[in-house]
């Protein structure tokens, strides 16, 4: 899935690092695998740390097979279907959200939250929270700072916030020392994947009470 | 300009065209502007034999090199004895399985194989789902540009010297990095180190190796 305009809000090398080499739990490691999947920068930068992993794999001592194991692993492949070398065509969706939305983010099944913005929450297995967003153009996200971070990774459409514009595939990086009041451009409604790590805190009573139960 | 990045920055030849590996033995020459082969050029017409003609003999030769060393990642890992064993073994079913996948024009052998034991190690040892970006595999619609093959291949050998002559110290913890499960703040409370330095250093490992590659 390819953007039009160039992106202009990235992954921090350390974060990718932290992809690299497998550290990073689901949730952010769906935000960077969507990011990467549309920043040509970001990926060329993953890439040379893999590669820093292909050598330190090159450099350790071996670890002697056991006597059968290729006749075994011959056994698991033919057990295997085979792969189509056929590319597929290209989806109009990175193929790491498809695994959880379907192929299109008209499939999503949106629960309404107020103020015509929707979501739907990402089966994850970690303990951060993914959920997709809808917000109409021109409307906000109520003011909200964060206990922890909270990536927001544009789809369709853009936000802006008090630290800049946010286009398809540009990605907002928010700790806890932000407080930040999105709202999406005009134009189409913005779409995004947003990634949290502890509840986010509204600074309003109302969403206060409402919190736990949209488990925003 | 090839893909490793530019913060990788692509070969140029030194003067004698000579690139070295560790021992100092001369791996690839570049005469008259063509690139002959390095080592890695072997594994890459390896997978291509399996992807084209399913070649048992080929993916024996594969599997010999790179089964033992998978094995020890996983261990370094975590893993009991039996269960690198097993992982091993499907991760080079998947090597067979998404030979077409493999891009010689973007990565090594070694790093596309590191990539599939570290997804394993997340799923088997982890039991998490690893989200991936999307592949810009080429399939079998075109070969790729020899030339970016190659340059790419040497890129990469010469990523593996640059790291063989990394400070002990900064190896160990570039080791640590890609190989355990701990955060930096865990190989803190191991070594002694406070994350700050760490970070640093790891930091300063990856500079050098850029630095070498420049």
């Amino acid at each position: 899935m390819k953007t039009t305009k160039p992106i202009t809000h990235h992954l921090t090398d350390q974060d990718l690092m932290d992809y690299a080499t497998g550290k990073m739990e689901e949730s952010f490691a769906l935000a960077a695998a969507v990011h990467v999947s549309m920043c040509d920068a970001c990926r060329a930068t993953l890439s040379s740390f893999d590669a820093v992993g292909g050598a330190v794999l090159d450099s350790v001592p071996d670890q002697q097979m056991s006597q059968g194991s290729f006749d075994k692993t011959m056994a698991l492949i033919a057990a295997l279907p085979d792969e189509p070398v056929t590319r597929k065509q290209p989806a109009n969706l990175p193929d790491a959200l498809a695994g959880y939305i379907g192929t299109s983010l008209n499939d999503i099944k949106w629960t309404p939250i107020g103020m015509g913005v929707k979501q739907k929450i990402l089966k994850t297995g970690d303990t951060g929270t993914a959920r997709m967003l809808y917000i109409p153009a021109g409307t906000a996200v109520p003011d909200h700072g964060h206990k922890g971070r909270e990536w927001t990774l544009v789809l369709q459409g853009a936000f802006f916030d008090e630290t800049g514009h946010f286009g398809p595939g540009d990605i907002e990086i928010a700790d806890p020392s932000v407080e930040h009041t999105p709202t999406a451009a005009a134009g189409d409604a913005c779409i995004c994947l947003a990634v949290t790590d502890a509840p986010l805190r509204f600074s309003g009573l109302l969403h206060r009470l409402v919190q736990p139960l949209l488990r925003i | 300009m090839t893909l490793l990045d530019t913060r990788l920055r692509r070969i140029e030849a030194s003067p004698s065209g000579q690139v070295c590996d560790s021992r100092g033995v001369s791996v690839a020459h570049k005469k008259d502007g063509v690139l002959d082969k390095t080592p890695n050029d072997q594994w890459v017409a390896m997978i291509r034999r399996i992807t084209r003609d399913r070649d048992v003999s080929a993916f024996e030769v594969l599997f010999d090199h790179f089964a033992p060393r998978v094995k020890s990642f996983l261990m370094k890992s975590g893993a009991d004895s039996t269960l690198a064993e097993e992982c091993a073994q499907e991760v080079m079913a998947t090597v067979w399985q998404k030979s077409h996948l493999f891009d010689p024009t973007r990565a090594s052998a070694s790093t596309w194989i590191f990539t599939i034991a570290r997804n394993k190690k997340i799923d088997a040892l982890r039991k998490l789902k690893r989200p991936e970006p999307d592949d810009l595999g080429w399939g079998m619609d075109h070969e790729p540009d020899q030339e970016d093959v190659i340059s790419l291949q040497q890129e990469t050998q010469r990523l593996g010297n640059a790291l063989s002559e990394l400070p002990q110290k900064q190896r160990d913890l570039l080791e640590q990095a890609f190989f355990n499960e701990k955060s930096h703040s865990e190989i803190a409370a191991d070594t002694g180190l406070p994350l700050g330095t760490i970070k640093s250093r790891i930091r300063l490992a990856l500079d050098k190796l850029r630095h070498s590659m420049s």
